[in-house]
């Protein structure tokens, strides 16, 4: 087991390493820088201007040591002008010899800086990611029990009618993705106009004028059910759908085994059958379904706070990749890289612990 | 002139209509309570040795279940036909059934002809068993019929998917055209965007952009997948792990991350989307080619001809596909020439290609890991070994012996994965990544639909419920074929 955990460890670094090198060769393409330094000085640069604005901030290097100098491996650029100025990525102008650090990469903490929110990028990518940590929360909350319960009822008895809807069910919302349920939801439920909004005010059932808030922005402060579950729920429903049915699927091969027969022979309760005996074999695949669906739920994280205009994680993605934010956007695939690569890990690990079969052999 | 009503003069209907829904709606829930109820009654056998009834009050609602979903269908159907007699005076559905009048007579011509010959047209037929496969089947040949016709042939489309008209910004559905002329269509039957163009049409618009791409780029997808997975299952060892590794790298890529890499205009301009496309797309002319020659290098008279005339067509195709302008690569500073002008077939437009292209480079890691595994449990069988013995090479093995043997999940697998590359196509649109910001594709036009939402939410509805019912279309075909091939 920990040379299985060990050297699932070292493909997972090595994939980080590869992976945040793409992410990192593709955002220092000159085209990119090109368009970085007419953002941050003017857009009539002409072409030896730009050139020297990117030499002077040590972006014309050679990539693997710009790309070790962003790790902190390799000692930050440093560039003397000729009126005596000296700067470097690791100092400001102005900073005393002795106090100037060679270094200064991830591996140092220092993240960089981002040119859109103008703020370290350490502090921004926290900030948001606590955010969609709320949002990720409740939507495991409500995704996986509604998920494991419809699964599960629908492959206690495969083949019933409870079985044929439910599964209808879960094959309506996988093909439901996140930014059509998210626009139904928002038409039907949270317009004063249209859907059911006006016809509820109109009986006074609800309070406000809309049953539910299409925007979540004041969920970032304060989540309530008004403002909060409509993103949640349309998170949750593109992913439950997989999850229950491969968890139906899990169920309806359990109940088929032969102990479950004998138990069903010595009279035990249906009920205590599918609780105490099939339930527990019947988890082990959905466990694994769950994790690996954490990335998914990514995906669907940066669509719905896009749709909802919640200020989290997702939303900063777009916003570092559509304005070019070079070191916000590594800053940021290097997380959900990490996110991905430790969801797999766990599956992998909660799988063989979960499976008597492979743990004891 | 009056606006029009959903309905119009079948609005008596509605009352029926709604009744039959509740009931069915009722109905059905009560069957699920009923059945978690034992009673008794004539019982039957199942699999596991248990017993389960299915007569009395249970048998009674399942009964009135089956009428009541008929009833709604015939209802459904009255609603149609009539549009289809009386036009708008049906209402807006009447409009658009009359509308969608050379896709109705398409889908009854192939259903038609397919349950005829059903017996002799293999797992296709087969569908033809299912209930759930044949509601898959139409919904997705709705879709192929109206995107053909409507792309190509510009039947269906009642006004010009670009043209913006003065004075019918967002308005409701079934609002009357301001200045119509004699020959234009008198209304917008789903109403105005934002822009004021009609969004009708551009729905129909949308489904060709649609249909051409998703299956095209599942099949690329497929190619490289199978291309590359195949030998990683046989083998096995070194080239597996390395091969593994690769698409898993792609696969720990968060999807959206990877779409603002690729398809943004600054990484365009460097022309790694032409490299990857080169890449990519060779995949197929490779496939090709070995699955010929495996097969019939014994026939040196047959195989060499054929290898020829097939591999040219192909590789015409194939530089037509990649080269536009007659260049490959046509980044800033440097240009690999490729197929002259006066040759090439067929431009692709750029934004299409990227698309594409980055399509492709996503699903094919997915597919890489199914045939793999596919092709790892097969190879143990007793018809490899025999082959083996037979002295037969590695590639026929593949092609010839295992990869047939794989066809049921993977047929399975290719409607799920059409449904999926639906999906993001639609989100790349979303984000209004790669394509032009007034294409009608369903994603942009649900982008563009979503701003005023609350206030005017036809124009983002409409294409989110076509492309729900596409994809719903594709899982539900996917379900049919499972079940058909798994009865074999």
């Amino acid at each position: 087991m920990g040379i299985f955990i060990l050297r699932r460890l070292g493909v997972m670094l090595l994939t980080a390493l590869c992976l945040t090198f793409i992410v990192f060769w593709l955002t220092n393409l000159y085209p990119n820088l090109e368009k970085l330094a007419k953002t941050q000085g003017n857009f009539r640069m002409s072409d030896e201007a730009v050139a020297s604005f990117l030499g002077d901030r040590g972006y014309l290097q050679p990539m693997p040591v710009k790309f070790g100098q962003w790790l902190g491996v390799m000692p930050g650029w440093v560039t003397e002008k000729e009126d005596g100025k000296t700067f470097g990525r690791c100092f400001e102008e102005g900073t005393p010899e002795a106090d100037r650090p060679t270094r200064c990469g991830i591996i140092q903490g220092d993240w960089g800086f981002s040119t859109v929110f103008k703020d370290e990028v350490g502090s921004t990518v926290a900030t948001r990611l606590a955010l969609t940590g709320k949002l990720m929360l409740c939507v495991l909350l409500l995704m996986v029990p509604s998920a494991l319960i419809v699964g599960v009822l629908a492959g206690m008895r495969e083949g019933s009618k409870l079985d044929r809807s439910l599964s209808t069910f879960s094959i309506a919302t996988t093909a439901t993705p996140e930014y059509v349920s998210g626009v139904i939801f928002i038409a039907v439920l949270a317009s004063s106009k249209f859907g059911l909004s006006p016809l509820l005010a109109e009986w006074g059932w609800i309070d406000g004028k809309t049953l539910f808030l299409g925007s979540a922005t004041s969920a970032m402060a304060d989540a309530t059910f008004w403002n909060f579950f409509l993103p949640v729920l349309t998170i949750s429903l593109y992913g439950m759908g997989y999850i229950a049915r491969m968890t139906r699927a899990s169920m309806a091969e359990v109940m088929t085994a032969q102990y479950i027969r004998t138990a069903r022979l010595k009279g035990v309760k249906f009920s205590d059958i599918v609780l105490k005996h099939a339930l527990r074999n019947a988890l082990i695949a959905p466990f694994t379904v769950i994790m690996l669906q954490i990335p998914w739920l990514l995906n669907g994280v940066v669509i719905v706070e896009t749709l909802f205009n919640y200020k989290g994680f997702g939303w900063l993605l777009v916003q570092a990749a559509s304005n070019n934010d070079i070191e916000l956007l590594l800053a940021v695939s290097v997380v959900s890289v990490v996110v991905v690569l430790v969801t797999q890990l766990i599956s992998d690990i909660g799988y063989v612990y979960l499976n008597p079969r492979i743990r004891i052999s | 002139m009056e606006p029009l009503t959903w309905t119009g003069s079948l609005s008596g209907l509605n009352f029926i209509f709604l009744i039959v829904l509740g009931l069915l709606a009722l109905s059905v829930v009560l069957s699920i309570l009923a059945s978690l109820v034992p009673s008794s009654g004539a019982r039957a056998v199942s699999a596991d040795g248990t017993l389960a009834a299915d007569k009395g009050a249970v048998g009674f609602i399942n009964m009135i279940t089956g009428y009541l979903f008929y009833a709604l269908i015939a209802l459904i159907l009255v609603y149609l036909i009539a549009g289809i007699f009386i036009g708008t005076g049906a209402g807006i559905f009447g409009g658009m059934a009359r509308q969608f009048l050379p896709v109705w007579v398409a889908l009854i011509i192939t259903f038609v002809v397919s349950i005829t010959y059903k017996r002799k047209l293999g797992l296709y037929g087969k569908l033809f068993d299912s209930t759930v496969g044949m509601i898959g089947f139409a919904i997705v040949m709705f879709w192929v019929f109206t995107g053909v016709f409507g792309g190509v042939f510009d039947w269906i489309i009642t006004h010009d998917s670009l043209s913006q008209v003065s004075g019918m910004k967002n308005k409701l559905p079934g609002t009357p055209l301001r200045g119509a002329e004699e020959g234009d269509y008198q209304w917008f039957l789903l109403g105005g965007d934002n822009l004021a163009r009609d969004v009708f049409s551009r729905l129909i618009k949308g489904s060709w952009v649609v249909v051409q791409i998703a299956p095209m780029a599942t099949l690329f997808a497929f190619m490289v997948g199978i291309t590359l997975g195949l030998p990683a299952g046989y083998y096995s060892g070194r080239l597996d792990t390395i091969l593994s590794f690769l698409a898993n790298l792609i696969l720990a890529f968060p999807v959206i991350l990877l779409f603002y890499l690729l398809v943004t205009p600054e990484i365009v301009l460097t022309g790694i989307p032409n490299y990857m496309a080169v890449f990519l797309f060779i995949f197929p002319i490779i496939f090709v080619a070995i699955l010929l020659n495996s097969r019939y290098y014994t026939q040196p008279s047959l195989r060499t001809p054929l290898l020829i005339v097939v591999l040219g067509v192909l590789g015409w195709l194939y530089l037509s596909l990649i080269s536009s302008n007659g260049a490959i690569v046509a980044a800033e500073n440097y240009t690999i020439p490729g197929l002259p002008t006066f040759l090439d077939g067929f431009d692709i437009d750029s934004g299409i290609l990227v698309v594409f292209v980055s399509v492709v480079f996503v699903n094919s890691p997915t597919v890489f890991r199914i045939v793999r595994g596919l092709a790892l449990d097969i190879k143990t069988r007793d018809y490899v070994a025999a082959a083996q013995t037979r002295g037969e090479g590695p590639w026929y093995i593949m092609l010839w012996e295992i990869l047939p043997n794989a066809r049921g999940p993977l047929i399975v697998d290719f409607c799920l994965r059409i449904g999926y590359t639906t999906i993001l196509l639609g989100t790349l649109g979303f984000f209004g990544l790669g394509l032009e910001s007034e294409s009608p594709d369903w994603g942009s036009t649900i982008n563009a639909g979503r701003r005023l939402l609350s206030l005017y939410p036809h124009a983002a509805i409409a294409p989110a419920l076509a492309l729900l019912s596409l994809v719903l279309g594709l899982n539900l075909l996917a379900d049919g074929l499972r079940e058909e091939s798994l009865r074999d």
